[in-house]
């Protein structure tokens, strides 16, 4: 028997959640599937959809794994609306006339934005905010209306929800002004109570954006032109407006499940049991456009339980025994900067319970937990403007909570926080329904130690990451009890991790490697924890690399400032700021590597790269290079590298700043910079982003208004977008916050983790690194900027420092005893006009004459 | 200058010549005659390898924090280039050791035996471990025996 077809009606987030959990389990291949989606585009992430303002393209966007849509047992139909459904015959319409049949349908249609019936909500100006084309639309009016009435664009959003004030964040971002209008008497009524909508309402107020409660819109009236002008209200004002955008609500999808006679809830929605199943067995329907059983036949307007009707359906047509028991309506969101979030029994519903409430006039914040009546066990909670405990406390519902309640909404450091074990049947994880259970399985019994691999093996923290922390703190939990140390030690001779030793150092004020391994060490140390302490001192007091005695610290690549080869010769990278030369220094270039015979290649990072030189060439070839004007580019260090730029403004057609100049200004300032990894930075001079900004550690892309400064981002091994740290900001605020990024970055690093790895890993992420930069919320920020102005100021370059020191310049032999006879092992072949070293077998087939060292 | 400590290698073919570190003005004749003289004690830095060239052999010598003095082959077995002595020393629990600056494998200064493989092969029909050389401080020099030890 040929593989069975299943049809999944709709292809939006939860389409796409089913057919990946179908195709991870269907090993055996008994199903092929085939999605249609009305839209254009293949699954995207809706609940980022605001994100799109600040991301280059739609693709930043699409969900999962792109050749999930390549495999031959998926066939996506995008811009195919099925238009009805014939269950006797099991055969759907596709808007293009074809009928297919199916064995099993899938009903995953969601659901869609509802604007209530008043007049004028048909006019241009007035959007929805529900889908791609919605808010590129939106986008594209703003811009327009923005050159056109050559003041801020009036926005008004009507509905205080979620989405709303998704809308009105996107708005401000535009530029425009925005003013909420909500018809209840408080914001994001399905999530808090009227004090926490209070709180929100001050808070959102704080940022700009205007918030008018219990106020009802009856009519958008056009103006002159017969766009959107104004806004009526039913209380009698108005208010004058360039664009409205409605967030009043979504209906449920099941227009289709109507024709077709299968049985709709009472409030819409595709009514189906705890399997996901409507009346008619061969037809499920999950997300938005299902009503279940388990949720009183209500449709539920989130992620999570989707994707468990997902997982349930894809998991029961494959014959395991799995039901959907209703949803979890826990959210936390960002709105607007603001954190809002709340869990379990959040209004207090259950008879007896007691609420304890704290709330902080100075930073806005309102908290609340709600206890059984013993104050004893946990029942729900709801934040406000901080919502830290939120992701230790969700799991808790329902289970015992030690030490004194308050104690986790209290600000942090005001009262000691208990230890808490979480029960086993606790969902980490809520995007993926992971449990603590499942974690610890994994941990203890498939032997997975490795937050990553944790990861990926669970599922856990790959969505919207905010359990990550309580994961990884599971993940220690259990490697301790099982009497797995979680070592931070660097090496056997110092017991603590890369980011204690760097602040003993820096505390103790000490200064020389045999110091410091007397004072937090034991032995005489290795090549682990001697190129560290060397990365450290060099940080802390930037000195040379070569003083002190700090040269037996130094990989070789350090200790001789230069790139170790394979044949243990070295590679000579001169800095070139910005990619910008002279045609006089290349012509210097070009005359040492050809008086050295070094092979020539151009890097990666807009240098050149000249190999083969031995150890007792390398000070003469810098002397050349140094008389030139050049200066080492640290291409050997764990150090700033280069800052990759376009030609920007000065030269290009499209750039919007002087790319070149920020990029020369950058590395200016950091060059010599000495840090737990390689650092490489990149400025583009427009959005096209030529210079590729988003691969580097720290990427400044051009904006009409300045720069944007994204972080974390990284090529390599595991290649990364960086995240936006800062948006718009002038050339000083550029420096100031890549400043204090960089400087966090190597006190509080691990041994060679670079940043991207490290702002994920990071107590809070990049949240809290924000938080840190641009709030000051560790009271740090005047000690980074001094220590990063004191590297500024004492930079020198290290290879002419090395050339004016006789001592250090008697390193660079290549035999104590011969200090001018060259390494009579090397041996090179030709290879395109330039030298390269000779394989094995090419140096066997070369007459012994020119190897006197054949023995060894 | 206090009295160098003399590696452990070099005692037992001291037995027949007057020890040179007891000698007030060694002369090279109180050498035992396979050994060269590389270069002068005071040459060397604490923990900085340096490479010699005796005989053809190219070998890593290294004078350590104690006052120790060691030499063993310059050749990386694993990598095939000759950079031993531009690695850096440190110690395995009390074994003095030398770290590989190419792939980075952890060599005993005293046996020459590698302790740490990093999961790599030696080059083909090449041994993991290091040769050892005989060293020699005779107060100012530093000689070694180029000669191989069984």
């Amino acid at each position: 028997m040929g593989a069975q077809r299943i049809i999944v009606v709709g292809a939006g987030m939860v389409a796409q959640r089913f057919v990946q959990s179908l195709r991870e389990a269907d090993d055996a291949g008994r199903y092929e599937v085939e999605v249609y989606g009305e839209e254009q585009y293949a699954p995207y992430d809706r609940v980022a959809l605001t994100s799109f303002f600040s991301k280059a393209g739609p693709e930043e966007l699409l969900l999962g794994s792109p050749t999930l849509w390549d495999d031959p047992r998926v066939t996506l139909h995008r811009g195919a609306r099925v238009t009805s459904i014939d269950r006797a015959a099991r055969t759907v319409t596709v808007d293009d006339g074809s009928q297919r049949s199916y064995d099993h349908l899938v009903l995953a249609t969601g659901s869609s934005a509802w604007a209530p019936p008043i007049p004028g909500v048909d006019l241009p100006g007035v959007f929805m905010y529900r889908t791609l084309d919605d808010v590129a639309a939106l986008r594209d009016w703003v811009r327009a209306k923005q050159t056109l009435v050559g003041r801020p664009v009036r926005g008004a959003v009507i509905g205080g929800g979620l989405l709303g004030l998704e809308a009105a964040g996107a708005l401000q971002s535009m530029g425009a002004t925005a003013t909420v209008v909500e018809f209840a008497n408080r914001l994001m009524a399905l999530q808090v109570d009227d004090s926490g909508g209070e709180a929100l309402k001050s808070l959102i107020q704080r940022l700009g954006v205007q918030v008018k409660c219990g106020l009802a819109t009856s009519a958008v009236e056009a103006d002159a032109s017969g766009n959107a002008g104004t806004l009526k209200f039913s209380s009698g004002g108005e208010q004058l407006v360039d664009v409205v955008v409605f967030a009043t609500g979504i209906r449920p999808r099941d227009e289709l499940a109507r024709e077709a006679g299968l049985p709709v809830g009472e409030r819409g929605g595709v009514v189906v049991d705890d399997a996901c199943l409507t009346s008619d067995p061969s037809v499920s329907a999950i997300g938005e456009c299902a009503a279940a059983a388990a949720d009183e036949h209500m449709s539920i307007g989130l992620i999570a339980p989707g994707n468990t009707m997902a997982d349930v359906t894809a998991h029961r047509l494959l014959g395991r025994e799995e039901a959907y028991l209703g949803a979890d309506t826990a959210t936390k969101l960002k709105l607007l900067g603001v954190d809002v979030a709340s869990f379990g029994d959040a209004f207090a519903t259950t008879p007896g319970a007691l609420e304890v409430v704290y709330s902080d006039p100075f930073s806005g914040a309102y908290k609340k937990l709600v206890m059984t009546d013993d104050a004893s066990t946990l029942l729900g909670g709801m934040f406000v403007g901080d919502a830290s405990a939120y992701a230790t406390l969700r799991p808790m519902v329902g289970a015992e909570l030690p030490g004194d309640p308050s104690s986790w909404i209290l600000p942090e450091g005001q009262a000691e926080r208990p230890e808490l074990e979480l029960p086993d049947a606790a969902t980490v994880c809520s995007c993926n329904n992971v449990t603590a259970q499942s974690i610890r399985a994994a941990v203890n019994e498939d032997g997975i130690h490795d937050l990553g691999e944790l990861k990926s093996h669970t599922k856990a923290g790959t969505a919207c990451g905010s359990c990550l922390p309580l994961v990884k703190k599971i993940l220690n939990t259990e490697l301790e009890k099982s009497g797995i140390e979680v070592s931070e030690a660097l090496c056997e001779h110092f017991a603590m991790s890369r980011a204690s030793l760097f602040s003993a150092i820096q505390v103790a004020g000490l200064t020389t490697f045999s110091d410091i391994i007397e004072r937090f060490g034991t032995g005489h140390g290795c090549d682990i924890c001697k190129p560290t302490v060397g990365s450290i001192l060099a940080s802390i007091y930037n000195e040379h690399v070569l003083s002190d005695g700090r040269a037996a610290l130094q990989d070789t690549n350090d200790r001789y400032m230069a790139n170790m080869q394979k044949d243990g010769t070295y590679s000579v990278v001169p800095r070139i700021p910005g990619g910008e030369i002279t045609p006089d220094k290349l012509l210097v270039i070009a005359e040492v590597a050809k008086d050295f015979d070094l092979y020539t290649k151009i890097t990666g990072g807009q240098r050149i790269d000249l190999f083969g030189a031995r150890l007792e060439q390398l000070p003469e070839i810098w002397q050349r290079l140094v008389d030139a004007g050049m200066e080492s580019g640290h291409a050997y260090g764990k150090s700033l590298r280069t800052v990759k730029s376009c030609v920007g403004s000065s030269w290009c057609r499209y750039g919007v700043q002087d790319s070149t100049s920020m990029a020369i200004a950058l590395e200016e300032r950091y060059r010599g910079l000495r840090s737990p990894h390689k650092l490489k930075v990149g400025v583009s001079g427009c959005a096209r982003e030529c210079a590729e900004a988003r691969g580097k550690d720290v990427g400044v892309i051009a904006t009409e208004k300045g720069w944007n400064v994204y972080v974390g981002g990284n090529g390599g091994f595991t290649p990364k977008h960086a995240q936006l740290l800062a948006e718009d900001v002038d050339d000083a605020t550029v420096f100031q916050v890549i400043d204090r990024y960089l400087m966090l970055y190597i006190r509080t690093a691990d041994r060679l983790q670079r940043t991207a790895p490290w702002q994920e890993e990071y107590e809070g992420g990049l949240d809290a690194i924000k938080d840190v930069i641009l709030n000051d919320s560790l009271g740090i920020c005047a000690d980074l900027d001094e220590h990063m102005a004191h590297h500024i100021d004492t930079y020198e370059d290290e290879w002419k420092a090395v050339l004016e020191d006789p001592a250090r310049l008697a390193q660079f032999t290549s035999f104590v005893n011969a200090p001018d006879q060259a390494d009579p092992s090397l041996a090179y072949v030709e290879e395109r006009g330039q030298r390269r070293p000779a394989t094995p077998a090419e140096r066997a087939a070369m007459s012994g004459a020119s190897r006197s060292e054949s023995r060894v | 200058m206090s009295a160098p400590v003399r590696p452990r290698d070099a005692e037992a073919n001291l037995t027949e010549a007057s020890s040179p570190t007891q000698a007030s003005a060694p002369s090279q004749a109180s050498a035992p005659t396979a050994m060269v003289r590389i270069c002068g004690f005071e040459d060397l830095v604490p923990e900085l390898g340096v490479a010699a060239l005796v005989s053809g052999t190219q070998i890593a010598v290294f004078r350590l924090t104690d006052g120790s003095v060691h030499a063993v082959q310059n050749l990386c077995p694993f990598s095939g280039a000759s950079v031993l002595s531009r690695g850096i020393t440190g110690s395995r629990g009390d074994e003095p050791t030398i770290a590989s600056p190419i792939y980075k494998q952890v060599f005993s200064l005293v046996t020459g035996e590698c302790l740490v493989t990093m999961d790599k092969e030696p080059m083909p029909g090449a041994s993991p471990h290091l040769r050892v050389y005989r060293v020699l401080v005779d107060g100012p020099g530093v000689w070694v025996d180029p000669t191989d030890l069984p």
